[in-house]
């Protein structure tokens, strides 16, 4: 065993889990305390990247370009629930998938329109595109060491918001018991447009810190979308813990599934048999574990109390 | 209801009589290509090869006005298949063209061929028509989906690569190419990485190259894949220290997007193709400036190449014929003869109707400013034709 290449694996795994964090954190809030099936929560990831790769290319600054886009994805996030998300709320989930796929469809379009079928991206400065050399000898790229101190920084902050302040209580609040919480006179509806526009931030700093390794292309939210999904229904719908704790696992068991799997089928099937079963086991297994969590614990890991 | 049809009868009669009153001094080329969705950088650069090859044709062959109809099939076979029946239907062509994906391709052309069409490939290269399945009415001016990758084996056995990484996405294209590549690359694979095709983050296929340290690395990442990994690639440091091959991924249709990207890393990778533009002979040298003139200043790709070279088949055959497309039979004879400047030079079909082509090894340089791939040395290999040709019955 190569223990170097195990504890890279495992470097990635986690950095895989934090930016599945980021997205999956916005989207379980949105879904736990609106009951909003936001299928274009994908597209407020890609909506960060855009935002970001265009902030950095007019400022020529990595780090100016991404300070603009928060405040940028919070403006396009409320816009977003103002004018099409709010009329939502009291449809059926039905409607809510077929309206947020509508929006899908619309601004992966306009984006081809706006930014071409390339896509766009950022360049990293040479301060970033190093390696860094961690204890023990494993190697990694600068910038993915910025990642995850950064993914984790936004964790914890939003740890403090949920559980510290009074936002925080009514998000908790929200998630447990929708109805209580408006019958006990709080405007719901202005609580529903920050959480909104709180997830809307998330996933668009998913999408922009990914940029300078992935590019942005159109589209490209819905495959994360979908490991979105299977991290809050791991993790319980409407729980920042166990979104965190689920992106997490998530992240590792896929990456230490696409590193070992082939090698571990090796040692007793031939190598052709095993170069097909590899991939096709490896990207399954996320979906096995969620199946045997589902199994297990119907609501996930940890569901917010009283749902 | 009887009088509303005697009424509408003559309104589609109306509708009708255009097109079948054009039938005889035009020949009609429809031109089935992917013009949106990311995919379209292929499609785009393909339509402007058909296009600059109208221009030289002045537009006419044996005294007939050609017609291009482009249509987008939006990178999907059933809208491609709705299309080519359309382009059959409405616009009565008489030949379909284009194609660049070969499940595209494999939706569409039994229906062209079935109505009688000619159907010529301007780049899928989907084996099954070079082989079993070939066609007396069907083409192809590109080459066979595993030419180019046995082409990119030959040149890294030259090259003296010993062991190699193989990373593909994990798909029908992407076996194919490992299944190219493995026939004629003598050394040692270290591993075959087929990666989904929605990955976008490859740190862990790039932990385990770093561990495997092998001489080379082979990648087929065409479209949007190639900038995310070569991005990646460059992050993790392999640059400096593992030559990175491909095929398809770096091409004349996003070269333009990695300079602008200013990917640096990526000047002097290499791979094959049968063509590059500056190769050495007369329809080459006047395509490549005529093509940079017409679209936005790049540098041809090889598919505005092949594009090229299915609208001068085309003509060649409608010339043997003498502009009478009834005559099936001679356009059939005049295509298979195939007598035009090539791109690449002469042009020599097999029976199956797919070229016996030359492939080159080319390298990525800045040349005057502009990036571009150019030859380098001999052809790697010399009147290839696709390896299952002999089991076409023609």
């Amino acid at each position: 065993m190569d223990y170097i290449l195990l504890a890279e694996q495992f470097f990635n795994g986690f950095q895989l889990g934090i930016i599945l964090f980021l997205v999956a954190a916005g989207l379980t809030l949105i879904f736990g305390i609106m009951d909003l099936v936001n299928l274009a929560h994908g597209t407020l990831y890609m909506f960060g990247a855009f935002f970001a790769a265009t902030f950095v290319q007019l400022t020529d600054s990595l780090v100016l370009g991404m300070i603009l886009t928060l405040p940028a994805m919070l403006i396009a996030g409320l816009i977003l629930e103002l004018s099409v998300l709010r009329t939502l709320y009291e449809r059926d989930h039905l409607d809510q998938v077929l309206a947020t796929f509508g929006l899908i469809i619309f601004f992966n379009e306009l984006f081809l329109i706006v930014w071409g079928a390339e896509g766009t991206g950022i360049n990293l400065p040479p301060y970033l595109s190093g390696l860094i050399t961690l204890p023990g000898g494993i190697t990694v790229p600068d910038y993915r060491v910025v990642i995850i101190i950064s993914g984790l920084l936004v964790a914890v902050l939003l740890y403090l918001l949920v559980s510290k302040t009074r936002i925080g209580m009514l998000i908790r609040a929200g998630a447990s018991n929708r109805e209580m919480v408006g019958a006990l006179g709080i405007n719901i509806k202005l609580l529903f447009t920050l959480v909104f526009g709180l997830g809307a931030v998330l996933a668009g700093f998913a999408g922009m810190i990914i940029t300078p390794i992935t590019q942005a292309e159109s589209g490209m939210g819905e495959g994360m979308l979908i490991l979105a999904f299977v991290v809050i229904v791991i993790g319980g719908i409407g729980s920042i813990k166990g979104a965190f704790i689920a992106a997490i696992l998530t992240g590792l068991i896929d990456t230490m599934g696409r590193s070992f799997i082939d090698v571990a089928l090796m040692s007793f099937m031939d190598s052709v048999a095993a170069e097909t079963a590899g991939p096709a086991i490896s990207s399954m297994l996320i979906y096995i574990l969620m199946a045997v969590i589902l199994a297990i614990k119907p609501s996930g890991l940890f569901p917010p109390k009283g749902a | 209801m009887i009088r509303k049809l005697i009424l509408a009868a003559p309104l589609a009669a109306m509708l009708v009589a255009p097109s079948a009153q054009a039938a005889d001094d035009t020949i009609r080329v429809g031109i089935n290509l992917v013009l949106t969705t990311p995919a379209s950088i292929i499609g785009l650069n393909s339509k402007a090869g058909f296009e600059v090859a109208l221009k030289h044709l002045g537009g006419k062959v044996a005294g007939k006005k050609i017609e291009l109809i482009f249509e987008d099939n939006k990178f999907k076979p059933a809208i491609g298949k709705q299309k080519t029946e359309k382009l059959i239907k409405k616009d009565k062509v008489h030949f379909l063209t284009g194609f660049i994906f070969s499940h595209i391709l494999a939706a569409s052309a039994p229906v062209g061929l079935k109505a009688g069409k000619f159907v010529i490939s301007s780049n899928a290269g989907h084996s099954m028509y070079s082989g079993k399945k070939c066609h007396k009415n069907f083409f192809n001016s590109a080459w066979e989906n595993t030419q180019t990758p046995m082409a990119v084996g030959q040149m890294l056995n030259n090259e003296g690569v010993k062991k190699l990484y193989i990373l593909a996405p994990n798909y029908a294209a992407g076996k194919q190419m490992i299944t190219g590549l493995t026939r004629t690359f003598k050394g040692k694979v270290v591993a075959k990485a087929l990666t989904p095709m929605s990955q976008r983050d490859w740190s862990a296929d790039l932990s385990k190259i770093k561990a495997a340290k092998p001489d080379g690395v082979f990648v087929f990442y065409p479209g949007a894949w190639g900038p995310a990994f070569f991005t990646q690639y460059a992050q993790a440091g392999l640059h400096k220290t593992i030559p990175l091959y491909n095929a398809f991924s770096i091409d004349g249709a996003n070269l333009p997007i990695f300079q602008k990207r200013k990917m640096t890393h990526l000047l002097g990778t290499m791979n094959a193709n049968f063509w590059a533009p500056d190769l050495d002979n007369p329809a080459t040298r006047k395509f490549v400036p005529a093509f940079k003139k017409h679209y936005k200043g790049q540098i041809p790709a090889h598919y505005a190449a092949q594009a090229y070279d299915a609208l001068m088949l085309i003509a060649a055959g409608v010339r043997a014929a003498k502009g009478d497309m009834s005559n099936m039979d001679a356009v059939r004879r005049g295509m298979e003869k195939a007598d035009f400047d090539s791109v690449r030079g002469k042009i020599k079909f097999g029976k199956n109707h797919f070229p016996i082509q030359d492939f080159y090894a080319r390298k990525v340089v800045n040349k005057d400013g502009q990036w571009q791939l150019s030859r380098v040395g001999n052809a790697v290999l010399k009147n290839h034709a696709p390896t299952n040709s002999g089991e076409c019955k023609l």
